[in-house]
């Protein structure tokens, strides 16, 4: 009983240490004073502002429309990527999967210089393109690896009889393999997103003119913090928070045998 | 693939990697290429000087400062994110699944934005300051020490070393816990002899995701030591932004791939069942 208690304690130590920033971030949030010395009583003004904020806003366009464009390219790309290399041979297959390794091994840094040398080797200006390009590479591995599992858990005979009846490779492609992968590809998307939303290092690399909120964060502790980041974090925090719930039903809605897919 | 139609959809299909294949040509190993190519050259001309330059005590200790560091946040996540995997994964505890959530949802947020939330806690002028005046104890410096530091590197990786170990315990068999009770195992010895060993997988793979990151940061450095304790990180940003020497930024570059492919190698070999990388 007592060893319970303590468990409880524990855990809820460690949810504590784990939430204390996000819990001052939304506080200062309502904070009507403009410097975090001083409490000046509740206010909604940096939501206000936060909205007018040019700078802020602009990153938040970038960083999400990077972050969707990314997905969509690198779930076309490594779906098929996905259904290729699982019909290669097995030197071919290692070829692939190695070459798919490598970006996910790479720590970020050297992933961000790397393609920063490319883009300047190749004369590109480092800007909202170049940043989409890192994007949709570091993102396409995620939903290869989500994706091919289900290619490997499908039963391949299914496709020969749709060939058998008489559909077209290409019919048989989307009537049975992309329904069978297709929570795959959803897992692989959401991943992909995820990564894209919270990249700093290789976005702070590939691009200097555009910055997403993650590169203007960073910018902004280097001088001063406005007080409308505050009221952002909490604007994200619950953001977050429904996605994640809206995941967590979905997964709990699919088969229990995805808990190893991603 | 059916073997009746000759030259087969099979072959055809392999070439739906073909766009992949050439992308990752371009964006993967060319930038790769053009790293090693830097490394090894000054000027153009083929030359080890950029990784003898590495061999002056300046910049081993920065790698020694940054392994050290590392290795202090590994054995820290370890010590307080073992317990938490373990009674996260505990069979008793009601609505297990919604606590690891709990667990997962800060990870969710940007990290800039709640290791800048530290900052805030922190500074002289900060919440635990002003907690630390009250109470009598005084202000202490917290911001910009290195203890700032290790302890940011602490905050942004610790479920990493959570999660692992939790998902390796949750799908490990409950009977083999029961059947070392039956046996006459104490609490104690059932979680030495049996629960233990089986999470070591766990244990591994958070160790590898724990300390990889922590080696390469140079964001957490930067915010929470305010620059003045560079690690090897900052190092390769350093070159490649500030000195402009991309030379020697690419020898540290290559030097910190192989120290990251070494670790994980000799990780892998210590997991036999190659958990690693399985964080969902």
């Amino acid at each position: 009983m007592v060893m319970k208690r303590l468990r409880w304690v524990y855990i809820a130590l460690v949810l504590v240490f784990l939430y204390a920033p996000i819990v001052v971030l939304i506080a200062y949030s309502f904070n009507a004073s403009e410097t975090r010395a001083v409490w000046g009583g509740l206010s909604l003004r940096w939501y206000a502002e936060l909205f007018r904020d040019k700078g802020i806003m602009d990153a938040l366009y970038v960083t999400v429309s990077v972050a969707l464009l990314a997905t969509m390219a690198a779930t076309v790309l490594g779906t098929l990527a996905a259904i290729g290399i699982h019909s290669m041979r097995s030197g071919m297959r290692a070829v692939f999967m190695n070459v798919t390794n490598l970006p996910m091994l790479t720590p970020d840094i050297v992933t961000g210089v790397s393609l920063m040398a490319l883009f300047i080797f190749a004369k590109l200006p480092r800007g909202y393109g170049t940043m989409l390009l890192a994007h949709i590479t570091f993102d396409t591995p995620y939903v290869i690896f989500s994706v091919l599992p289900r290619l490997k858990r499908m039963n391949k005979h299914l496709y020969e009889a749709a060939l058998d009846l008489g559909a077209t490779p290409s019919r048989a492609l989307v009537r049975v393999i992309l329904p069978e992968i297709s929570p795959g590809m959803v897992t692989g998307a959401l991943l992909a997103f995820t990564m894209s939303l919270d990249d700093f290092v290789i976005s702070y690399f590939t691009s200097v003119r555009t910055a997403n909120l993650s590169v203007l964060i960073y910018s902004m502790t280097r001088r001063k913090v406005p007080p409308t980041i505050n009221a952002l974090s909490a604007i994200m925090f619950v953001t977050v928070l429904s996605l994640l719930l809206l995941v967590n039903r979905r997964d709990a809605r699919s088969d229990k045998s995805k808990l190893k897919g991603a | 693939m059916s073997v009746r139609r000759g030259n087969g959809p099979g072959l055809r299909r392999s070439m739906f990697a073909a766009p992949y294949g050439l992308w990752m040509l371009i964006f993967t190993m060319a930038p790769i290429f053009i790293i090693v190519f830097y490394a090894f050259t000054i000027g153009g001309k083929p030359t080890l000087e950029n990784f003898k330059l590495f061999l002056e005590p300046e910049f081993v200790g920065i790698l020694t400062f940054s392994l050290w560091l590392a290795f202090l946040c590994t054995v820290i996540c370890l010590v307080f994110g073992y317990p938490t995997a373990l009674f996260l994964a505990s069979r008793d505890l009601k609505r297990s699944a919604m606590m690891a959530v709990l667990f997962v949802i800060p990870m969710w947020m940007n990290f800039l934005l709640r290791t800048y939330a530290w900052m805030s806690l922190l500074e002289d002028t900060g919440l635990i300051n002003r907690f630390l005046t009250f109470i009598g104890v005084g202000r202490k410096k917290l911001m910009y020490t290195e203890n700032a530091v290790l302890f940011g590197l602490v905050y942004n990786f610790l479920p990493f070393m959570i999660f692992p170990i939790y998902s390796v315990l949750k799908r490990s068999d409950l009977h083999l816990e029961e059947a070392a009770q039956d046996l006459g195992a104490n609490g104690w010895q059932v979680f030495l002899k049996v629960t233990l060993p089986l999470s070591l997988p766990g244990v591994v793979s958070g160790v590898s995701m724990v300390f990889m990151p922590a080696v390469t940061t140079f964001v957490i450095p930067r915010l929470l030591g305010g620059g003045s304790f560079m690690m090897f990180g900052d190092l390769i940003e350093n070159q490649f932004l500030t000195t402009g020497d991309w030379n020697f930024g690419s020898a540290l570059s290559l030097i910190m791939m192989a120290l990251i492919l070494i670790s994980l190698g000799f990780l892998n070999n210590a997991n036999p069942e190659g958990e690693e990388g399985a964080l969902w």
